[in-house]
């Protein structure tokens, strides 16, 4: 099913023509309507004409998101207030927020972006969808809200928290897509099998899930809990919000929505361009925004690209699911660790709970990584050789995976935090001990 | 000559964590016949035997702590020199290995109660039974 066909499988010259044309408009306008990006292209030597191919992209300086800080809160903004008709902002836990604006223009481009996902992961007009993202200055919630009413599917804007509200919703009102962190989708799953209600009155069949990162083993754990097929979607507050990229039914790769955003892979720390279907870090550039167009936005996300179509029929490129990101890497012992690796150890083992958290302390000059998770399987209690032969399996496994020794505690099962929006997996005190 | 229930309850070695197990029995009218608790490092696995092992996994688990319920043999001997020897004989005779094992007195009556955790706990009790030795049952700890 598409949204959009002729442009989500418009053959790849036509879309290239399409993206040098959107990114000359995008260079120029930067130029002109943002003092910011004067300055930085004057300094950098470029201009509209500069940029011949796609390729010349790499003479523009890249954007951070310490360049958003700095210009908080309008900095950026290319349009009067006037024209601006919604503000977003990042969670802003690491600092002040990041602070976005729409026009009308990039708010329709947006829920044209959010359909075009909904659609390839299966959403239509017959689905009841329930948004368990919180509303609010988030992004991700009225993303999706608005793609779904544009498909013409049945949005309940539950939000996040009360999940045990959220659970009489879908049983009552018959919910058959969710939209939620992966973290919370599997949370919710705990909760509904610990009520008195069997999972049959749940109805659900398309989980929409995005906001952070889904091993494959999480996905597996969330599919066979609810009964349902689930996909990935990618997006980030500073490029619009989610509909960046999202996967079809055939899951290989999320399809970027290329006619408004332009990736490139680089070295994330020469920013040399990598070759195709190599990992690196995930830079964007907007095609189309007007409210805050971003020239070669560093996202800090790992991943890869392939430009090969689908088999769905889509010629935009495909993203791999985000490995991890360049400023959530530990570095331990000198080894590049994700926490994402380590969950998916996690998740494999039965006897315990797929919430987990990582503590990296320094002791003496050595950094030690210890793994917190959740004892679930109460049958093990029989004996102390049982819990401590699955620690020590876990602490194998895991080495196997980051190469390095970790100490794994048992915990009590709910004493992990859980998380409605990202979850926050590492707790590292080197910082602390200095 | 049926096998006992017993509680074991996962606790991290924090402080007030047994005590606040404890009082979760409490509050749920749960009286304590037997306890065992061996140092740890990190976690420990606290047993315990109980008037109503039912109503005690009840309130544990609403409290949401990880706890399980398991079968083990309550053994009554005299509390003279010599009767635990015989017991734990007629075990070693039979090739019957303990899990682990604890215990309690009862000085007024003059006997003791040995807790015992074996992998066949009806073939265990038969074998202590035919040797005369009394297996307590679930009715007589309440």
């Amino acid at each position: 099913m598409f949204f959009q066909k002729d442009i989500e499988t418009m053959p790849r010259k036509q879309l290239e023509e399409l993206q040098l044309e959107r990114l000359k408009w995008t260079v120029d306008y930067c130029y002109k309507n943002v003092p910011f990006y004067t300055k930085k292209l004057d300094e950098a030597g470029v201009t509209a004409d500069k940029i011949k191919s796609l390729e010349d992209i790499r003479y523009i300086p890249p954007t951070t998101k310490a360049d958003l800080r700095d210009n908080y809160p309008f900095g950026l903004f290319a349009k009067p207030m006037k024209e601006i008709v919604r503000i977003h902002a990042s969670s802003g836990t690491t600092g002040k927020p990041t602070v976005v604006g729409y026009t009308k223009h990039d708010l329709d481009i947006w829920s044209d972006c959010m359909a075009r996902i909904c659609t390839a992961a299966g959403a239509t007009s017959d689905d009841i969808v329930q948004i368990s993202f919180g509303y609010g200055m988030f992004t991700g919630a009225l993303g999706l809200h608005y793609g779904l009413e544009k498909i013409g599917a049945t949005v309940i804007p539950n939000s996040s928290g009360n999940t045990e509200k959220a659970l009489m919703y879908m049983r009552d009102f018959g919910t058959t897509a969710l939209v939620a962190t992966p973290s919370y989708a599997l949370y919710m799953c705990e909760t509904a099998k610990s009520l008195e209600y069997p999972m049959s009155d749940y109805k659900l069949k398309l989980g929409l899930f995005g906001s952070e990162g889904c091993t494959p083993e999480m996905r597996t754990q969330i599919e066979n809990g609810w009964g349902l097929f689930a996909t990935d979607n990618y997006g980030m507050s500073e490029l619009m919000g989610p509909g960046v990229s999202g996967e079809c039914r055939e899951r290989n790769g999320l399809h970027f929505n290329e006619d408004f955003f332009l990736p490139e892979i680089v070295d994330s720390e020469t920013l040399e361009a990598k070759p195709e279907g190599e990992y690196g870090e995930l830079l964007v550039t907007t095609l189309t925004k007007e409210g805050i167009p971003l020239l070669r936005y560093r996202t800090r996300d790992i991943t890869k690209l392939t430009y090969e179509p689908c088999k769905c029929g889509r010629t935009h490129a495909r993203m791999e699911k985000v490995q991890g990101r360049s400023d959530d890497m530990l570095k331990i012992r000198g080894v590049n660790i994700f926490p994402s690796q380590i969950e998916s150890v996690l998740i494999s083992i039965d006897q315990v709970s797929p919430h987990y958290q990582l503590v990296v302390r320094r002791e003496g000059f050595a950094d030690t990584l210890e793994v917190q998770v959740e004892l679930v399987d109460s049958s093990l209690l029989d004996s102390y050789g049982k819990i401590q032969q699955l620690q020590k399996d876990i602490g194998r496994k895991i080495q196997t995976v980051l190469g390095i020794q970790c100490k794994i505690s048992i915990v009590e099962h709910g004493t992990i935090e859980r998380f409605v929006g990202k979850a926050k997996r590492v707790v590292d005190l080197r910082k602390e001990n200095k | 000559m049926t096998p006992v229930k017993q509680i074991s309850v996962f606790v991290e070695n924090k402080h007030g964590k047994l005590s606040s197990v404890a009082r979760y029995l409490a509050d749920g009218g749960v009286s304590i016949r037997a306890m065992c608790m061996a140092d740890t490092t990190d976690f420990g696995i606290f047993r315990l035997l109980v008037s109503d092992y039912e109503k005690a996994e009840k309130v544990l688990k609403a409290a949401g702590i990880t706890c399980s319920v398991t079968e083990v043999l309550v053994v009554e001997i005299e509390d003279t020199p010599g009767a635990f020897a015989d017991a734990m004989a007629v075990l070693a005779d039979n090739h019957i290995s303990l899990e682990y094992a604890y215990a309690f007195l009862t000085p007024t009556i003059g006997k003791a109660y040995i807790i015992i955790r074996v992998e066949d706990n009806i073939g265990a009790a038969k074998i202590l039974t035919d040797n005369g030795i009394k297996i307590v049952s679930q009715e007589e700890i309440v």
